[in-house]
């Protein structure tokens, strides 16, 4: 579909991450290469979102190497020895990767339209008149420009994720992560956010989705990672893992899915 | 809640006029169109206890004012004299001055005590903790009193380096005049409480928004100025309004510094002037009340203006999913047509 490069946008390395004793990615490796479109699946607890938190930063790396478009995430190599980034520059790197939670987490307090006027305007430090103008661009994009003025509260829970969504691209991310986008939407509000999702896919985003819509992995995705008890099982081709999985454990997955 | 709840009841959106009738589209297509409906119209459930109880009370409280306006002693005349009174309106004043005055400065202190306890430095969290502790348990009257003798205890304020040169030294008397100890003593008490207040409303934002702010790349204080604190002050601004109404009252512990131009102490010395105890006790209720009052209009717009997007009645269907969905079918086609879908579908 659309022109994947042989360049790796995201290249994450023997990932570890303990929450105290408790080992819950144990050695992730992972290439998602420029424009692709990486859907990761697995059981409930098997550190998918965790790992989505460390590629921006939201949980500490216990071990291993995420790099984004060449840069180390979260360190800077000096001698061969990493040394923690300031908060500002973590800021900074995370300003390259947008993300888009499952619980939306749009400010209440604020309406679609300042939402996501919000970043550019406070981050970007772009004028007030030229977010204002993305702002309504990107709502439209999401099919959402007659609500720029409601709140979050006055949106439907589909509605409110496709603001979100428009929130992240507000930032021109590089590189757009996906927490289970709909998992928690009613079935008929599912579409209109997978949807935004795919034209955003066409338009050659870079993404990884965590999702356990099995047909948007099947249609959209470029690769299939199926992970499970902190470690990648199998990747590859979405299609034939869909259709032919290797291991027991993705096919024990799947058939409770499909 | 009860905004919410007719709002979604049919009866609200069916106009009874033939003309906006043909502007409603039915709900769902296919679904029998009910251009006029029989409105229920139901006998609503009688409450006999309602009216029973409001009987009572209201004889009671009629009863209350008979003998407040008949009983002489009351001396509604002297009430009257002094209400007005040159000291008793200053008094007010000042009465004024020192609760916003002080409300003021513990607000700001409390917002800085609440983040430095949940910040990653431990020093600042040890200091905002130690700080609460103190001024939390100690007397408000004993740190009135201290502020008061500051000058006894330190005659000269110096500035320098610890068993170094000095920079410059004041006389304290000079500094700490009356009417900044008394603010003094009463805003870092009052900080105390409010950063406990301040602490529990900035836990009570969702995690989430602090990683939705982080993930786009904002700093910590945007993060708190711009997304935690405005949602926190729903939370903070009923127990704010709760502790400026008891602070208005507290002041009439300026006594302790000693500070006597308040309410209180005005209207004591009026009555000890012209042996009337009650009509000056009244006219000082009078005027707390009048203030009191008009903090809790205040207070009104202040939880109006913070609780936008969350509290309105729209806010309150929206969070019903089912409700929410009826209404968004509802609302939908009308607004704009077709646009609410994404493009994809639109085409
Ligand atoms: N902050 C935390 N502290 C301690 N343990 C955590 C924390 N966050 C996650 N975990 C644990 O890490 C494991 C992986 O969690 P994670 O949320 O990454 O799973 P997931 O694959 O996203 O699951 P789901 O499909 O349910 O979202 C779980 O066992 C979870 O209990
Ligand atoms: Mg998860």
């Amino acid at each position: 579909m659309t022109m994947i490069a042989e360049k790796p946008l995201v290249r994450i390395e023997g990932l570890h991450k303990y929450y105290g004793q408790h080992h819950v990615l144990r050695g992730i490796d992972l290439t998602v290469k420029q424009g692709e479109v990486s859907v990761v699946i697995g059981p409930s607890g098997s550190g998918k979102s965790t790992m989505l938190r460390c590629i921006n930063l939201l949980e500490t790396i216990s071990a291993g190497r995420i790099s984004v478009d060449g840069q180390l995430i979260g360190y800077r190599e000096v001698n061969g020895r990493l040394h923690d980034l300031k908060k500002k520059e973590i800021a900074a790197q995370r300003r390259e990767i947008g993300m888009v939670f499952q619980r939306f987490n749009l400010f209440p307090h604020k309406t679609a339209l300042q939402n996501v006027m919000e970043a550019p305007t406070q981050v970007k430090r772009k004028g007030e008149d030229f977010a204002r103008t993305q702002a309504l661009e990107l709502l439209d994009r999401v099919g959402l420009a007659q609500r720029a003025n409601h709140y979050p509260a006055q949106l439907s829970g589909g509605q409110q994720q496709r603001v979100a969504i428009a929130r992240a691209l507000a930032m021109e991310p590089g590189l757009m992560l996906f927490d289970e986008p709909t998992s928690a939407l009613d079935p008929e509000l599912v579409g209109d956010v997978l949807n935004v999702m795919k034209d955003l896919a066409k338009s050659g985003m870079t993404m990884i989705v965590v999702t356990h819509e099995i047909g948007f992995a099947r249609e959209v995705g470029d690769t299939l990672t199926f992970m499970d008890g902190g470690v990648v099982v199998e990747s590859g081709d979405p299609r034939e893992i869909i259709a032919n999985p290797q291991h027991d454990r993705t096919k024990e997955f799947l058939s409770r899915v499909l | 809640m009860t905004q919410a709840g007719t709002s979604t009841w049919a009866p609200e959106r069916q106009p009874h006029s033939p003309a906006s009738d043909t502007e409603e589209p039915a709900p769902h297509a296919g679904a029998p169109v009910l251009n006029n409906p029989v409105l229920n119209n139901a006998v609503p459930v009688r409450h006999p206890g309602r009216w029973i109880s409001a009987v009572v009370i209201l004889g009671l409280v009629a009863l209350m004012l008979q003998s407040m306006v008949t009983n002489p002693n009351f001396r509604w005349e002297i009430v009257g004299t002094y209400i007005l009174d040159v000291k008793v309106v200053q008094g007010m004043g000042w009465t004024l001055l020192l609760t916003v005055a002080s409300m003021a400065i513990a607000v700001v202190l409390a917002i800085l005590l609440a983040v430095m306890r949940q910040s990653d430095n431990p020093i600042f969290r040890w200091s905002s903790w130690l700080w609460v502790w103190f001024f939390r348990g100690t007397p408000v009257y004993t740190q009135l009193v201290f502020w008061g003798l500051l000058a006894v205890l330190y005659p000269k304020i110096s500035a320098g380096v610890p068993f170094g040169p000095e920079l410059f030294d004041l006389s304290t008397s000079s500094i700490i005049t009356p009417i900044a100890a008394a603010i003094l003593g009463l805003a870092l008490n009052e900080s105390a409480y409010l950063a406990e207040i301040f602490r529990a409303g900035l836990k009570s934002v969702d995690k989430g928004q602090t990683e939705a702010a982080e993930a786009l790349g904002m700093s910590d204080a945007k993060i708190m100025w711009r997304i935690i604190l405005p949602q926190a002050m729903r939370i903070i601004v009923p127990p704010t309004g709760n502790e400026t109404i008891g602070m208005l009252k507290t002041t009439s512990l300026v006594l302790a510094v000693p500070f006597t131009l308040d309410l209180t102490f005005a209207t004591n010395a009026l009555a000890n002037r012209t042996y009337q105890p009650i009509p000056l006790l009244i006219v000082a209720a009078i005027w707390y009340l009048v203030i009191t009052s008009l903090l809790m209009v205040g207070q009104h717009y202040l939880e109006a203006y913070y609780g936008k997007g969350v509290d309105s009645g729209q806010a309150a269907v929206a969070v019903n999913p089912a409700a929410a969905r009826a209404a968004a079918a509802v609302a939908a086609p009308q607004q704009s047509p077709g646009t609410d879908l994404p493009k994809e579908e639109a085409k």
